[in-house]
């Protein structure tokens, strides 16, 4: 995995400018501000790395989880100015400027776990819980969308989230729950 | 992931300028990629399918060449707005359904939401032997190393418009309507604007299949237009694959219709899941201009899309998988209010 060895946190000093104006040499870190759960990061990572890699192997959120790693599985999902997109599919450095939200910035910062996580403990939506965090940040949009307001409606726009334990019916439970309460 | 070059656009003249400025060494690792929403760049690049040397970022163009536009004449798609915008603008939905549903019935919500309409279009086959470097003979890979395909596993190819080098099916389902409403395609070239019908973008395989469309390199889509004609009313996308959603087509139609009471004044037909490329169904339509539409005339329809179909090992089905396909959405189509 070159990308994210040769990647790090923003250490100025170590990322050198570009060598042509709007170009960068592939050999040379790139430069760049991540805005995720409201804070602001510098980083310098070798352009390669997606947002996935960014997220996990130099942000230390490992709540986003690389299951396919091709944009097939939707357990990297994440939130970017409010839409659910895939973060293994996002370069790094086209998210720049943006709004990112992940799962570790859901839950208020008392502790209190947004209604969408409260409702896939109460009713047991996940086994291994491996595509959880990216069930629960599609979930979200899903609700905000206006895209669960059936359980057929809950299954189709949520088919680009996969669960290998198949907790399919709790999820759909799980999503009436919190819309009910995000509604409220 | 093989390194590449880095740049960003913000405007279509500095894409164009960008994607030409890629040194020699760039272009003998593959030359310059646009970057919109990366849904099949980044994954072909990560299977080290495709290979850029330069990857020119042209998501700031979403402000110039991203809006939508009804107008009482024409519906105007920029080519950077995103497949859930366009499914979800009420003008598209109402005047325009085979649009709207060509694109919700295809791919995932989040993809929807990343992916531009200009590289719905042209997004690369799902043939496995593409996709898998492993497999040394792929002519629309690597060309002139074969098909691994033609008698390999083809239970997904093409019956329609392939050829002895290449038989892969083109996946898209939302080109399909642009030719089913004789959308026009808009590009910035280095030597100006054109325009051009959608149906005349992309190129069946035949002896190269490694070159998948009309445009030059570094032309850059822009817009797609499409006129407000009785067409678009009454058209719609019927899809039929192996889950009911987040699949590509094993056969798709879309489908418009003219109708002046039951007789057919006019009408487009483009397949999707059978073809090599989004294919206009010409001799369907003929078949049915100037006839009563009922089924009858349907099934005649549908006899003659798939006249020239020559099916593989294990994709015999798609045969009279397409015909019922066509002929559902055929019928369907004519209950609609036009």
């Amino acid at each position: 995995m070159g990308v994210t060895m040769s990647a790090t946190l923003l250490e100025p000093a170590r990322a050198k400018p570009a060598t042509a104006p709007g170009t960068s040499n592939p050999r040379e870190l790139h430069r760049q501000t991540l805005q995720v759960n409201g804070k602001l990061h510098h980083l310098a990572l070798d352009i390669r790395t997606t947002l996935l890699d960014a997220l996990r192997e130099h942000l230390g959120l490992t709540g986003s989880k690389k299951g396919c790693d091709h944009g097939q599985c939707g357990a990297c999902t994440v939130l970017i100015d409010g839409q659910r997109v895939l973060s293994c599919l996002t370069l790094a450095a086209v998210a720049e400027g943006r709004d990112i939200a992940t799962i570790e910035g859901l839950a208020q910062g008392d502790g209190t776990l947004h209604p969408m996580q409260q409702a896939f403990i109460d009713h047991d939506a996940f086994q291994c819980g491996y595509c959880t965090p990216g069930q629960i940040m599609s979930a979200v949009a899903c609700v905000h969308e206006g895209h669960a307001t059936t359980d057929a409606d809950i299954r189709e726009y949520m088919s680009g989230n996969l669960c290998r334990c198949a907790a399919y019916p709790n999820i759909v439970d799980a999503i009436k729950q919190a819309r009910e309460r995000m509604e409220a | 992931m093989r390194p590449f070059e880095y740049a960003i656009a913000r405007s279509p003249r500095a894409a164009i300028a960008a994607f030409g400025a890629a040194p020699p060494d760039a272009a003998a690792a593959g030359g310059s990629e646009y970057l919109a929403g990366g849904t099949t760049l980044l994954d072909l690049m990560k299977l080290d399918v495709m290979r850029p040397g330069r990857v020119v970022n042209i998501n700031p163009l979403q402000e110039s060449a991203g809006r939508i536009s009804a107008g009482p004449r024409v519906l105007r798609l920029g080519a950077m707005a995103r497949m859930s915008e366009a499914a979800s603008h009420p003008a598209v939905r109402q005047d325009y359904p085979v649009i709207a549903q060509a694109l919700e019935l295809a791919a995932s919500p989040q993809i929807r939401n990343m992916a531009s309409l200009a590289g719905n279009v042209l997004q690369r086959t799902r043939c496995t032997y593409f996709r898998d470097t492993s497999y040394p003979n792929c002519n629309k890979r690597a060309p002139g190393s074969g098909c691994a395909a033609i008698g390999g596993v083809n239970r997904q190819h093409a019956i329609l418009g392939a050829s002895e080098h290449c038989i892969a099916t083109y996946p898209g389902d939302f080109a399909q309507a642009l030719i089913a409403l004789d959308a026009e395609v808009e590009i910035s070239s280095p030597s100006g604007v054109r325009r051009f019908p959608v149906s005349k973008l992309h190129r069946p395989p035949g002896e190269t299949p490694h070159i998948e469309t009309t445009l030059a390199p570094g032309e850059l889509i822009t817009a797609f237009e499409i006129a407000a004609t009785p067409l678009a009313q009454r058209s719609l996308y019927l899809k039929i694959r192996d889950r009911e959603s987040y699949e590509f087509a094993l056969a798709s139609a879309a489908v418009a219709l003219d109708l002046r009471g039951d007789t057919v004044a006019d009408c487009r037909i483009a397949l999707g899941g059978v073809a090599t490329i989004p294919w206009r169904a010409r001799e369907a339509e003929a078949r049915l201009k100037g006839r009563r539409m009922d089924e009858t005339a349907a099934n005649a329809a549908a006899d003659a899309a798939f006249a020239e179909a020559r099916p593989q090992l294990e994709n015999g089905f798609k045969i009279e998988l397409g015909k019922r396909t066509l002929v559902r959405a055929l019928l369907q189509a004519a209950t609609l209010e036009g």
